[in-house]
């Protein structure tokens, strides 16, 4: 049993699969709907958040437990100045678990630090978000085997927090993991060299249809457009790729596109019809997922 | 102490303090900057640059008197002059003699150069590195801090 949920780095590979195991009995419906029964998780998301927060709050209730929060921001004791470390400990005194998102990194490690109940990291910063990327293996798991594949990373992969997790898990598994990024956005050098360092091949490429060909996942990503100084040069960036049916047409028949949403351009809506598009698939999973991580913290 | 003929010219010994001997040569100011000592701090210095070394060819030595360095300033120092040795000073003769090593993890040490950063806000809490062969690794926000290590010490 894990106390605290921070990086997807500090997870082995049978904990790892052991987790999707008890998601997919959780997702044919063998859990216990009472098991989080007068349990209390503290939802603290300090920017904001669809998928994650609600993910949690219907985990949470599938389980039989209940979630306060703290409002906006703006509704919160932080318009005070109130620091994270200080909010932690009196919201450790009202929940028996925490759920965080927090726009600096490393802030799910400093809550761990003064919590003294579970703390589950929703995304801190450009930095970990663990539960996303064991949402993102558990829909690959579903459609194929994580061992002998090929994944590709498309977007932006310098600041892209779910492409670097789900790399570094990638790590566990043998794959081969390919890339594409607009001119500046590539992966950092440090997380490259850590990545092999970790064993995994990595191949660089620099066009869409020779990526798209050898891939059995596309794992697309969102270009940020508050990272541009203007929006001419996002725009000059942001359509350089864009994945449409014309370009599936060239790839794998088994090769499934997810994406951890919200998606902007970089996907056609045309694409949602093909049995390729697997991300709103990917987005319901957050269900099953969190339903087994709040049974890993507070069972 | 023993002192070599040259050195000793230059640099007289010091009744009580701290003697920071072997630091790579041109880092003595550095050494200063991680000792919070300026032009305007009150302590009585002397300072010898690119002196000869049968060790390393060349080295800088640095002599405080009145001040005892704690175990954290000599983290600190191991960052920019890991073959420094330390001595310890009382009434003219080395008391305590030691080298400098990098610990595992440096706490409070380092500021991490990533603004986005949760250990550069006002929370409570002091910065966390842990020294690894690729550099120093914030274990807060997971960043590797390569180059100018000196610019970088609080």
């Amino acid at each position: 049993m894990r106390q605290h949920i921070i990086s997807i780095k500090e997870f082995e590979k049978a904990e790892i699969d052991a987790l999707l195991d008890r998601a997919a009995a959780i997702d044919e419906g063998n859990y216990d709907h009472k098991a989080l029964e007068d349990r209390i998780l503290g939802v603290l998301f300090f920017e904001p958040s669809t998928r994650t927060r609600m993910s949690f709050e219907a985990a949470m209730a599938r389980l039989g437990g209940a979630c306060i929060d703290m409002g906006g921001v703006e509704a919160s004791s932080v318009v005070k100045g109130e620091t994270l470390a200080d909010t932690i400990r009196v919201v450790s005194g009202y929940a028996d678990a925490i759920v965080l998102r927090h726009p600096k990194e490393g802030a799910a490690q400093l809550a761990s630090e003064f919590a003294s109940v579970p703390v589950l990291n929703a995304g801190d910063g450009a930095g970990q978000h663990p539960s996303q990327t064991l949402i993102d293996l558990y829909t690959i798991r579903q459609a194929m085997p994580l061992e002998g594949i090929d994944v590709g990373l498309l977007g932006d992969l310098r600041y892209g927090r779910t492409a670097h997790s789900l790399a570094y898990a990638l790590t566990q598994y043998d794959v081969t993991i390919h890339t594409l990024a607009p001119e500046g956005l590539e992966m950092p050098p440090n997380v490259v060299e850590e990545l092999r360092e970790r064993g995994v091949e990595i191949v660089v490429h620099d066009e869409i249809k020779e990526f798209t060909r050898g891939l059995d996942v596309m794992y697309v990503t969102r270009i940020q457009r508050e990272r541009f100084p203007d929006s001419a040069s996002y725009y000059a960036v942001a359509s350089s790729y864009r994945v449409t049916p014309e370009l599936l047409a060239g790839a794998r028949e088994q090769m499934i596109v997810l994406h951890p949403l919200p998606r902007v351009d970089e996907i056609d809506p045309r694409v949602d019809a093909l049995p390729h598009a697997k991300y709103f698939q990917q987005a319901r999973n957050g269900v099953p997922i969190r339903m087994a991580l709040l049974l890993e913290v507070m069972r | 102490m023993k002192e070599e003929p040259g050195v000793l010219l230059q640099i007289s010994p010091i009744r009580n303090g701290t003697v920071i001997d072997h630091i790579t040569a041109g880092e003595a100011l550095n050494v200063l900057k991680i000792l919070g000592i300026t032009g305007t701090t009150d302590e009585c210095l002397s300072i010898a640059t690119n002196v000869a070394s049968e060790k390393s060819g060349k080295k800088d030595i640095v002599k405080i008197e009145e001040r005892e360095l704690c175990a954290e300033e000599v983290d600190r120092i191991a960052l920019i002059a890991p073959h420094a040795t330390i001595n310890i000073i009382r009434d003219y003769l080395v008391c305590e003699k030691m080298g400098v090593e990098i610990p595992q993890v440096l706490l409070g040490v380092v500021r991490c150069p990533n603004p986005g950063c949760i250990s550069n806000t006002n929370e409570p809490i002091k910065s966390r590195f842990e020294v690894t062969k690729r550099g120093l690794h914030c274990l807060y926000c997971d960043w590797y801090l390569k180059d100018d290590i000196p610019g970088h010490i609080i």
